[in-house]
């Protein structure tokens, strides 16, 4: 296990430079101008010139590449262009916002999914399993933004009951466990939560059936094995595939809830990046990213080894 | 000596109804949703275009000249701010005087003066002082092109030297906005910090912000403008990007006022009692037309026919009547409007006419390339909009293909102008203009030294003519002589169709029937200083 552990984490280093690069490159391969945030519209061509300079976006692209790899190793991403803050500091509490919405909408989305979807395999073609098959492709197929924009019009707009915006009263985000605070986490975590949910209820709707259909699990019916018993063996089964789909999906809360974020003017990452992307501001919009891909990366290395020790199999592959 | 029960009692009786006789001086809190993405910078100079100055700069802030935002009923002018009076030598016209403002305060206490003026215009211009701040210098100092040298004469008396000539001088220092040099000692000489607390003079005080979230203004009591020193108690400024977002947080309560609502929203938003309020706006979104040769727009005819092909009411129509028709390039109303003879209006037939006279119809239609952009800061709706002007002009005879970019970088292509390989051979650039000053409003799109990438004449437009009025705009010193210097420059504007000029802006708002006494100047800049909430 030791060695296995070692091995996937030595992977990790080619992976985060390649990840960095790619960053560092697809930003600046974008159309626009990186100085548009903090340039006057009609500034003059000398202007522009000198403020390129002070950025140091007259380099060369490897050596600002270098520069900036050697800087975000010591844990320093810049300073955003459009506020002059820094970057480290801006991602560090969006992204902390970020995880809280995941965390919500996982508490609600994955134990959703995974009981809807063992419930479906397990009464397959029942019309249990049909209602469920029905809301898990309505979930996978709504579009979460337009989702968010019903149930603000439904909860907030038209009864009143849950804000529409912000991470708390006033607009602040300095998060406290009140229901002040609490009831903005509601609305964007059940939109973020509907997506993940869909895909894990299908996912573990279609493993469960399929492994009820196995030879082994008819032996040990066959052998007068409790219901219980096997509903167990059946989870076990399922656990590797379930965990890595829900990994995965984990990865889309931290990283795809742009939309959902700008929708409730959420102070997370993905309002952060949808905001950067808006200023053109370069090194926040790296930053966000190599963060963002960073936590991929740690949360896939966390699957694999969580799959691993759920079954030893895995490792040996 | 100690009061009696009864003496205590009849002082406390007298003091609360001597308090409640006194009229209410803070009323309630007004949260207000912003389009900008974020806070605008708080050191003094603000990003984020016409929004930062109107919530942060002139808020927070003063210049040496303010903008009169005291009437909602005609287009705001020039008055005296941190400055009393400002006058230029008849004998050097190059050297002007600003009498300062005696015992006006910054908010941390410091006195503003002309040294004070001297190291606000370092931190902009001398890049060697220690004051100067490259973020506050990419804002300001493309503001005060004619501004070569300044000095303080006496405590009172401030000296700014022009390179040449320039009337247009306090427009351009209707821009720059004084921070207070005691606070930026105080805050280790760190502009980082000073962000965090800052200190203007203006009416009000930021008391608290957190990036991207709100921030919370306080009023200044001792502000030296009585019309400006605000009622409120506090005002909230909340960045809001997303129109549907904003128009939520409207209607749920969250924000009492939101900037610029989606046209498709405001039934909704009037049905549910929300006032919205809009007025004339120097701001227009026109096609900026490419001069440079083998344009077709170098054809009078097909610029006046164009002009003409625009149903501007059926426009307003389909912006929900959010919209002044344009009339010229600046809006009906302006002072500076003049009488064109060309009249600005819809009248197809007269169109086609002058397009016979050229050689084309609509079995020889005249084809032109029209650069646009999916969104972008003022740019109102762009894309229904360009498919109302190219079925328009289809119409009469002119085919429009689009060319369509994302709007950084169209700020890019405009800035590189219509001879560049950037702009893909388009002959016309769909921009909106701040029209709010001569330089900004007229000179800088067809002054000949400003030809892109020199400066922001996109289309390379180089007249003679043209050239004799800017410099006449420039040195004509007397207020009402430049007003007519600038009708004539406004009248050539119209009477030769240099723009494709289809409508003004109105800058819309909503807000929540609580809000009261809001007068909406026609200015970029609003006065927060009447309004009130209701309980």
């Amino acid at each position: 296990m030791l060695g296995y552990l070692f091995r996937r984490l030595v992977y990790v280093i080619p992976v985060g430079l390649g990840v960095s690069l790619i960053c560092f490159l697809l930003v600046h391969i974008a159309p626009g101008d990186p100085l548009v945030a903090v340039m006057p519209i009609d500034a003059t061509a000398e202007q522009e010139a000198e403020m390129r300079a002070e950025y140091g976006f007259d380099k060369p692209l490897p050596v600002q590449f270098g520069i900036w790899l050697g800087n975000a190793l010591q844990g320093d991403l810049g300073k955003s262009i459009a506020t002059g803050r820094p970057v480290a500091r801006e991602v560090g509490r969006a992204v902390g916002n970020t995880l809280l919405l995941a965390a919500a909408a996982s508490l609600i989305g994955f134990p959703l999914g995974l009981l809807f979807g063992f419930m479906a395999g397990y009464l397959n073609n029942t019309v249990w399993d049909r209602l469920v098959t029905a809301v898990a492709i309505g979930g996978v197929s709504t579009p979460n933004y337009w989702l968010g924009m019903v149930l603000v019009i439904i909860f907030s707009v038209t009864l009143g009951w849950l804000p529409s915006m912000g991470a708390g009263p006033g607009g602040s985000s300095d998060w406290s466990w009140d229901w002040a605070h609490m009831k903005h986490l509601v609305l964007p975590a059940i939109t973020l939560a509907v997506v993940p949910m869909g895909i894990v209820m299908r996912t573990t709707r279609a493993l469960v059936a399929d492994i009820l259909d196995q030879d082994f699990v008819q032996a040990l019916v066959a052998k007068g094995m409790t219901r219980r018993g096997v509903l167990a063996h059946v989870a076990r089964n399922a656990a590797p595939t379930a965990l890595s789909v829900i990994g995965l999906q984990l990865g889309y809360l931290l990283g795809g809830s742009i939309l959902i974020e700008t929708v409730f003017n959420w102070p997370g990452s993905g309002y952060l990046l949808s905001v950067a992307i808006l200023q053109r501001d370069l090194p926040m919009l790296q930053g966000t990213i190599l963060v963002l891909a960073m936590f991929f990366v740690a949360l896939n290395l966390l699957v694999d080894l969580a799959q691993s020790f759920i079954d030893p199999r895995i490792k040996r592959a | 000596m100690r009061m009696t029960r009864l003496k205590r009692n009849f002082v406390a009786l007298t003091a609360a109804l001597t308090l409640g006789a006194l009229p209410a001086l803070a009323q309630g809190t007004l949260r207000v949703g912003m389009t900008a993405s974020d806070i605008p910078l708080t050191t003094g100079q603000t990003d984020q275009g016409g929004e930062g100055m109107r919530f942060i700069g002139y808020t927070v802030y003063d210049a040496l000249i303010n903008w009169d935002l005291t009437s909602a009923d005609k287009p705001s002018v020039l008055i005296p701010g941190l400055a009393e009076e400002w006058s230029v030598d008849p004998e050097d016209q190059t050297k002007w005087t600003f009498k300062i403002r005696e015992g006006v305060k910054f908010h941390d206490g410091s006195e503003f003066d002309a040294e004070a003026a001297v190291w606000n215009f370092d931190k902009l211009l001398d890049n060697e002082s220690e004051q100067y701040d490259p973020r506050q210098s990419a804002q300001g100092k493309s503001r005060i092109p004619a501004v070569t040298s300044y000095t303080a004469i006496d405590k009172y008396t401030l000296e700014i030297t022009t390179g040449t000539p320039d009337a247009t001088l306090p427009y351009q220092l209707a821009w720059i906005l004084m921070s207070s040099p005691a606070q930026w000692e105080a805050l280790e000489k760190d502009w980082e910090q000073v962000a965090a607390s800052p200190s203007g003079t203006g009416p009000w005080m930021l008391e608290s912000f957190v990036p991207r979230e709100r921030a919370e203004l306080v009023p200044f009591a001792d502000h030296w403008d009585a019309t400006r020193v605000p009622k409120l108690e506090k005002m909230v400024l909340i960045p809001l990007p997303e129109p549907n977002a904003r128009s939520a947080a409207l209607l749920s309560g969250q924000v009492d006022w939101i900037e610029a609502p989606a046209p498709d929203v405001i039934p909704a938003l009037e049905g549910n009692g929300f006032e919205i309020v809009s007025n004339t706006l120097p701001h227009n979104w026109t096609w900026h037309l490419s001069r440079v040769e083998g344009s077709p727009w170098n054809d009078i005819n097909v610029r006046k026919a164009a002009n003409l092909a625009i149903d501007r009411e059926g426009m307003k129509t389909l912006l929900g009547g959010l919209m002044v028709p344009a009339e010229g390039f600046l809006p009906p109303g302006s002072a500076w409007f003049g009488t064109p003879d060309f009249e600005v209006k819809y009248d197809p037939e007269a169109a086609k006419a002058l397009l016979a006279e050229s050689g084309h119809g609509p079995d020889n239609p005249l084809q032109v390339k029209a650069m646009i952009s999916p969104s972008g800061s003022g740019q109102m709706l762009p894309l229904p909009m360009n498919e109302y002007v190219q079925q328009n002009l289809a119409e009469v005879g002119i085919e429009v293909e689009f060319i369509v970019v994302e709007w950084n970088t169209m700020i890019n292509i405009w800035r590189a102008g219509a001879a560049d390989e950037s702009s893909q051979g388009a002959h016309s650039i769909n921009f909106t203009y701040f029209i709010q000053d001569p330089f900004t409003g007229l000179i800088r799109h067809l002054s000949c030294d400003l030809i892109a990438p020199n400066g922001t004449n996109w289309g390379h437009y180089c007249d003679p003519e043209m050239e004799e009025l800017f410099q006449k705009i420039r040195t004509t010193f007397d207020p009402e002589e430049q007003t007519k210097v600038l009708q004539e420059t406004h009248e050539k504007f119209v009477n030769e169709a240099l723009f494709l000029m289809v409508t003004h802006d109105v800058a819309p708002r909503a807000m929540s029937p609580k809000v009261k006494g809001f007068v909406q100047a026609q200015n970029w800049y609003q006065n927060f200083g009447t309004v009130t909430m209701e309980d």
